[in-house]
């Protein structure tokens, strides 16, 4: 769209994407918008909803947990909420949430681009997200109940429970397409439309780690839909393919739910990553460490994590051969990610370290992320993690990873751009004091499981023995102070949207890549022209010592 | 010294604490690091950054290192899987089948129980079988577990080294009650095994001939 079309405000100053006034107005301007920026806010407002669901789920959990039985729901209400909570927190909420919101956002403007290369496609992947989350909680409204079978969906279970699991796999399989959908778009974006200048070597971090991560989507997510497809023809029509009592092959089911389901941890993690590497250097005001080793082991992670699914399965008696490659994989795919730990960490050498918020939750990503990866790790060991697998030890993991990891990722990106995105500053000090609520919550809600697991405790557990009580009790006190910086922390940005200070300031963090470079909010097409794009992205010149022709003029 | 409750305590129990050991190691050093720098080079104190593009002979080191680490952890945890896969060939087989949401044992002379009495360190072979869904064998005790699958046979074994009461849970989910799927292990001296053995299969013959009396009445 050429630039004169644009109707300019009475300033004759080209309107901000939130103000600009398209075809239509209101909310029809929101919800039928093409605009990469808008249709972040619209996954922001969205991924959010569920969040706070998945979150209040995850404390009724923990409420439950305080006593070995029956502390305020009966078994089946307590196996529909922590199958929820996995769905929703999952597929609905950790998967799409920083390439939908982040990346949407800001890819394009980071590659010196007005839009991605396929805007309304963009905009089909929303209503896709919001058909299949609607699905999830109509489960649970619908007669039948919502699925109780933890967010595995393991055959044959899956087919004889009679709760509403046609709703919540049909819901993953479509927002399996949203998530291909999302994928493409980025992979078409970063090929074909980067400003003339943005070689690949050029490109933001953050950039490289959609790619990274779009190319999983892409590649595994149809094996997941496919699968919970046949699960559902199973159901209906009654035929054999999962389970034994059909003559099928409940083994298969896991091996194809695996080969989707573990790529897709690094779908969750990789952007994360990206983030945590734009944000380091910033708030350090210097260049980054190791650029092309963080960007390869992207790719790394994102080839070597999609061989190594069949780690969840090491009990289940696959040959000695599987577990052999399987376990050795496993312990391979652990490098890339230290690769990138070490060098995060060199890269506040010699900095000049401001600790703001979104820096705060980038150090705490590093430390709860190396937690999930080093327990990973521990589990990787084929006769360790024949005793530890299913147990709380796993669930531990699991939350390090994704809460530890992607949330924190997430939290960081909060603090980092909301600012840039809609011109208003939130209050630091309040940010500040939820960090250490959210931080001191999680490893007293979470760290207390790795020993439960170590005792023997088994997951999915509505009842449990006497002896694990006690770390029940700390974990549920955790899930307290949790909520309660959480709640802080999202009240904070929330109000800082309607009240907080007012900036126009372009460069709020000293940022070098080029969505620091726009206005502050950004204006519908981002640039007037098309950027020249001379220096890379964390080059900070102003470090290096000058050169004497600088110092003769 | 206490024995351990099972031959395969002691790998899961060095494996485990030889990674941890590590993990604890690089996990101290990076937090470490964090900290210092954080201190050291902040704003307040070090106004102006220096540039550092990188490091080769870093990169490498930190490669290389873990790599290696790594080699020799995956080596204790197959090695110590081995172990677990390889019943010796004078194992007693017992079958046990899981179903929602209980366990049941039969030994190969016909003998039932809900409860598994082993005897005090002789290896035990236990061959796995699923009624409906999938469970999970697990005696946390002895650091053992294994799927149970419907239509399909898994096996483990394992060789109890301390008398006592174990419990048995369920490690995969299956359903409503599945947390109350418990069981026991019972490790009892040889004479005392064979004791209730015996007594097992004069129980067994009384109720067959009993069976088999009620059933010429009805006919």
């Amino acid at each position: 769209m050429a630039s004169d079309s644009i109707a300019l405000d009475h300033n004759g100053h080209e309107p901000s994407y939130l103000e600009y006034e398209g075809k239509h107005k209101g909310l029809l301007g929101w919800i039928l918008s093409t605009d990469h920026k808008r249709i972040g806010i619209l996954y922001l407002i969205s991924i959010l909803s569920f969040f706070a669901v998945g979150v209040t789920l995850g404390f009724l959990i923990r409420l439950e947990l305080l006593t070995p039985q029956g502390t305020i729901v009966g078994p089946q209400a307590y196996n529909e909420f922590f199958t929820l909570h996995g769905v929703i927190m999952i597929f609905i909420v950790v998967i799409p949430v920083i390439p939908a919101v982040f990346g949407n956002f800001f890819l394009p403007i980071m590659l010196g681009a007005k839009d991605v290369a396929f805007p309304r496609l963009n905009l089909l992947t929303w209503y896709l997200y919001i058909i299949g989350g609607t699905l999830v909680l109509l489960s649970l409204i619908l007669p039948g109940g919502a699925a109780d079978t933890g967010w595995t969906f393991y055959v044959p279970y899956s087919v004889r429970t009679g709760t509403n699991m046609i709703f919540t796999l049909t819901a993953v399989f479509i927002l399996g397409f949203s998530s291909i959908l999302t994928g493409l778009n980025f992979l078409t974006t970063i090929h074909r439309i980067r400003a003339p200048q943005m070689g690949w070597f050029k490109m933001p971090l953050f950039a490289w780690s959609l790619y990274a991560t779009s190319w999983i989507q892409v590649i595994v997510t149809p094996i997941v839909g496919i699968t919970l497809l046949m699960v559902i023809v199973e159901r209906v029509f009654h035929v054999g393919i999962f389970d034994p009592s059909l003559g099928g092959d409940p083994l298969l089911f896991q091996h194809m739910f695996w080969m989707y389901s573990h790529p897709a941890v690094y779908i969750i993690i990789v952007p994360a990553m990206g983030v945590i590497s734009e944000v380091i250097p910033v708030f350090s005001h210097r260049t980054i460490f190791g650029y092309k080793f963080i960007a390869y082991s992207s790719l790394a992670i994102a080839l070597f994590g999609s061989l190594v699914w069949a780690h969840h399965m090491f009990a289940t008696g696959m040959s000695d051969t599987a577990e052999f490659v399987f376990s050795l994989l496993t312990f391979v795919v652990a490098i890339p990610s230290a690769i990138k730990v070490f060098n995060w960490t060199a890269t506040l050498y010699k900095g000049s370290i401001e600790l703001e918020a979104p820096l705060l939750y980038a150090l705490a990503f590093i430390f709860l992320f190396s937690i999930g990866g080093l327990t990973g790790i521990i589990q990787g060991a084929l006769n360790v993690d024949i005793y530890l697998t299913d147990t709380y030890f796993i669930v531990g993991h699991i939350h390090y990873v994704v809460f530890g990891g992607t949330g924190m990722g997430l939290f960081a990106a909060l603090h980092y751009w909301l600012p840039k995105m809609f011109g208003r500053m939130y209050n630091k000090k309040v940010a500040r004091v939820a960090f250490w609520f959210v931080f001191v919550g999680f490893n007293v809600l979470y760290f207390p499981f790795f020993i439960l697991g170590w005792m023997g405790m088994p997951r999915r557990s509505y009842h449990y023995l006497p002896q694990f009580q006690t770390y029940h009790v700390i974990s549920t006190v955790g899930s307290w102070i949790l909520v309660i910086g959480l709640v802080l922390m999202l009240g904070n940005l929330l109000r800082s949207l309607i009240n907080g200070k007012k900036i126009t300031e372009r460069n709020i963090w000293g940022g070098e890549t080029l969505e620091w470079t726009v206005e502050t909010p950004p204006t519908f097409e981002n640039f007037e022209n098309i950027p020249d794009v001379i220096n890379g992205p964390y080059e900070y010149k102003q470090n290096e010592p000058a050169t004497i022709e600088e110092e003769v003029k | 010294m206490i024995a351990d409750a099972s031959n395969f305590v002691q790998s899961v129990d060095s494996t485990f604490i030889f990674i941890v050991a590590v993990c604890v190691f690089f996990l101290v050093l990076i937090t470490v690091l964090m900290i210092t720098f954080v201190v050291k080079y902040n704003s307040k104190r070090n106004k102006k950054a220096v540039n550092v593009h990188g490091s080769i002979p870093l990169e490498i080191t930190w490669t290389v290192v873990p790599t290696l680490l790594v080699l020799v952890m995956f080596w204790m945890g197959w090695t110590g899987y081995k172990q677990m896969t390889d019943a010796p060939k004078d194992s007693m087989v017992v079958d046990v089948y899981a179903q929602m949401w209980s366990w049941s044992y039969k030994y190969a002379n016909g003998v039932e129980s809900d409860t598994l009495y082993v005897p005090l360190n002789r290896p035990v072979k236990v061959l796995l079988h699923s009624r409906d869904v999938d469970h999970s064998f697990y005696v946390p005790a002895f650091k053992m577990k294994k799927d149970v699958i419907p239509n399909r046979i898994n096996t483990a074994w394992f060789q109890p080294m301390r008398l006592g009461t174990y419990e048995v849970m369920c490690a995969e989910y299956c359903g409503l009650r599945h947390s109350y799927m418990y069981s026991a292990v019972v490790v009892m001296p040889e004479d005392r095994y064979n004791a209730w053995m015996t007594q097992q299969v004069q129980k067994q013959k009384q109720d067959s001939t009993a069976d088999s009396s009620t059933s010429e009445k009805s006919m």
